[in-house]
C-alpha cells in the first residue's frame, strides 16, 4: 500500500494529467447529447452579461442596418397582415373556435448576445430564459429564416444550436415541387447548407425555394430556409446533391425569435402511442 | 510570492475577458481564429510544477469553455499542452540552464528559443482542438486549413504582444 502511494506519489503530474483529460471527454460527451440543461455554458448569468456587453459594443456600430432590416419586415408583415384581413372581410372565413388551434405558435422575440461562425458546432446565445417561458426543443427563426432550436436555457438566457451546427437537422420541403428533405449543414461555408435525401426521381432546379416541411412540430411549417443554389446528380446516387443559399446572414444575426409550439405535447404524445401500437 | 500569484490571478482574468470579448469576435476569414489565451500558460515561471501547470490550464481552459459553449474542449486541448510545456522546457533548456525567477519570454531568451519553445505547442494545442470540434477527420484538409491559419493569427498576436509590452525580467 505504502509503495502503490508512492509510485501514485511519484508519477502525480501524470495521474492529474490523466484525471483531468478524462474529465473533458466526460464533459465533451455529455454536452453532446441533444438538449440537456447544462449550467456550464454560456448561459451562465455571467458569462451571458460579459457577451452581451461585448455584442452591445459591436451592435452600436451596425444600428442603422439593423434598424433597416426591421423596419423592412415591419411593412412585410403589415402588408400581410392587410392582406389577410381582406381576405377574412371578402370571403367570410369561419372564425376558429379551439385557442389552442388559434395560438399555435406563440412568438417570443429575444436579442442576440453571442454568435458564432467559423467552428462546426456553432452556439447562439440570447437574452431570453426559463422565466420567459424558453425549453429546450423550440424552435428559432429571424425576420429572414430558420436560425436553430433550443439546446439549454438558464434562468435568464439560452443557448441555441445554431442551423451552421453539423449535427442539427431541419426537415425541409422544396416549395415549387413539393419534394421533402433534410437540410444539414456541411461545416464548410456559412453562406451555404446541404439538403439531403431528395430522391433521384425528383426535379429540383436552381432557384427553387426551399421551407420548413413543419413535420417534426418543432418548427412551424413554411419558414424560409433559403433558395437551391445548385443541384447536382452524380451517376448512382439514390440522392441528390443539393447547395442551399440560407436566407439568414449567420454573420449578421441580431434579433431572433423563439417558437413556442403549443400542440408539440399534444402531437407527439399522440405519435408516440401510433408508432408503439404499430411495433 | 503572494505578489507574483496576484499578478498570476489578475493576468489570468484579463486573457479571459480579452479572448472573450475581444478575440472570441476576430476571426479572419471566417476560419482563422486567435487563442491568445494559451500565453498565459506559455509564460508562466520556470519553477512552476507539471501539476500546477496542469490544474491552472484546466481551470483557464475551462473559463474559455463556458464563453465558447464548448464545454471540455479548450479545457482538453489546455491540458495536454500544460502538460507538455514542462517537458518540452527541459528539452530546449538552453547552455546554462534557466534563471529561477525568470519566466520564458523574447525578452529573456531570445526569438529564436521563444519560436522553438512556442510554435509546437500552440499547435499541439490548435491541433487538438480543431479536432475535438470537428469530431473527427472527416473534413481534415479543411480542419488543417483552420488550424494553420489560426496557429499564424495566434502567433502574430502573442509576438506583437511580447514587443510591444516591456517584459518585467523578474515577478
Amino acid at each position: 500500500m505504502e509503495r502503490l502511494l508512492k509510485f501514485i506519489y511519484e508519477y502525480r503530474a501524470f495521474f492529474t494529467f490523466l484525471f483531468l483529460e478524462l474529465t473533458c471527454i466526460w464533459l465533451i460527451v455529455e454536452n453532446n447529447r441533444f438538449q440537456s440543461s447544462t449550467y456550464f455554458n454560456s448561459s451562465n448569468r455571467m458569462a451571458a452579461n460579459v457577451l452581451g456587453f461585448s455584442q452591445g459594443v459591436r451592435e452600436y456600430f451596425s444600428l442603422r442596418t439593423i434598424n433597416r432590416d426591421l423596419a423592412e419586415e415591419n411593412a412585410i408583415l403589415r402588408t400581410a397582415l392587410e392582406q389577410r384581413n381582406q381576405r377574412i372581410f371578402a370571403d367570410q372565413v369561419p372564425e376558429i373556435k379551439d385557442p389552442l388551434m388559434k395560438n399555435k405558435f406563440e412568438f417570443i422575440d429575444a436579442k442576440v448576445f453571442s454568435n458564432s461562425t467559423g467552428f462546426y458546432k456553432n452556439y447562439i446565445t440570447v437574452d431570453k430564459g426559463k422565466s420567459d417561458g424558453i425549453e429546450p426543443g423550440m424552435a428559432a427563426i429571424s425576420s429572414m429564416g430558420v436560425v436553430g432550436k433550443v439546446k439549454s436555457v438558464s434562468d435568464h438566457f439560452a443557448v441555441l444550436i445554431s442551423l451552421l451546427h453539423t449535427d442539427e437537422m431541419v426537415s425541409c420541403i422544396v416549395k415549387q415541387k413539393d419534394y421533402f428533405g433534410t437540410a444539414q449543414w456541411d461545416g464548410s461555408d456559412m453562406r451555404f447548407t446541404s439538403l439531403r435525401y431528395i430522391p433521384r426521381h425528383a426535379n429540383p432546379s436552381v432557384g427553387d425555394t426551399v421551407l420548413t416541411s413543419g413535420y417534426n412540430s418543432i418548427f412551424p411549417t413554411g419558414v424560409l430556409v433559403g433558395v437551391i443554389h445548385s443541384a447536382n446528380l452524380s451517376g448512382e446516387a439514390p440522392f441528390w446533391d443539393i447547395r442551399v443559399e440560407l436566407a439568414q446572414d449567420f454573420s449578421k444575426l441580431s434579433f431572433v425569435e423563439l417558437v413556442k409550439s403549443n400542440l408539440k405535447n399534444e402531437r407527439d404524445s399522440l405519435e408516440r402511442v401510433t408508432i408503439s401500437e404499430i411495433r | 510570492m503572494i505578489r507574483s500569484g496576484l499578478v498570476h490571478i489578475v493576468l489570468f482574468l484579463v486573457y479571459v475577458f480579452v479572448q472573450a470579448m475581444l478575440l472570441k469576435n476576430l476571426v479572419l476569414f471566417n476560419s482563422a481564429f486567435c487563442f491568445l489565451y494559451v500565453v498565459f500558460i506559455l509564460s508562466l515561471p520556470f519553477e512552476f510544477s507539471t501539476t500546477l501547470t496542469i490544474l491552472v490550464g484546466f481551470l483557464l481552459g475551462f473559463t474559455i469553455d463556458i464563453f465558447y459553449s464548448s464545454i471540455g474542449m479548450h479545457a482538453f486541448a489546455t491540458v495536454l499542452m500544460s502538460y507538455l510545456r514542462n517537458h518540452w522546457l527541459s528539452v530546449i533548456t538552453p547552455q546554462g540552464g534557466y534563471d529561477t525567477g525568470n519566466t520564458p519570454t523574447i525578452a529573456t531568451n531570445g526569438i529564436q528559443w521563444f519560436l522553438v519553445y512556442t510554435i509546437p505547442l500552440v499547435f499541439i494545442h490548435h491541433f487538438v482542438l480543431f479536432f475535438l470540434e470537428a469530431s473527427g477527420f472527416d473534413m481534415f484538409w479543411f480542419t488543417m486549413l483552420k488550424i494553420m491559419g489560426s496557429l499564424l493569427f495566434t502567433m502574430i498576436v502573442i509576438i506583437f504582444l511580447q514587443l510591444l509590452v516591456p517584459q518585467r525580467r523578474k515577478i
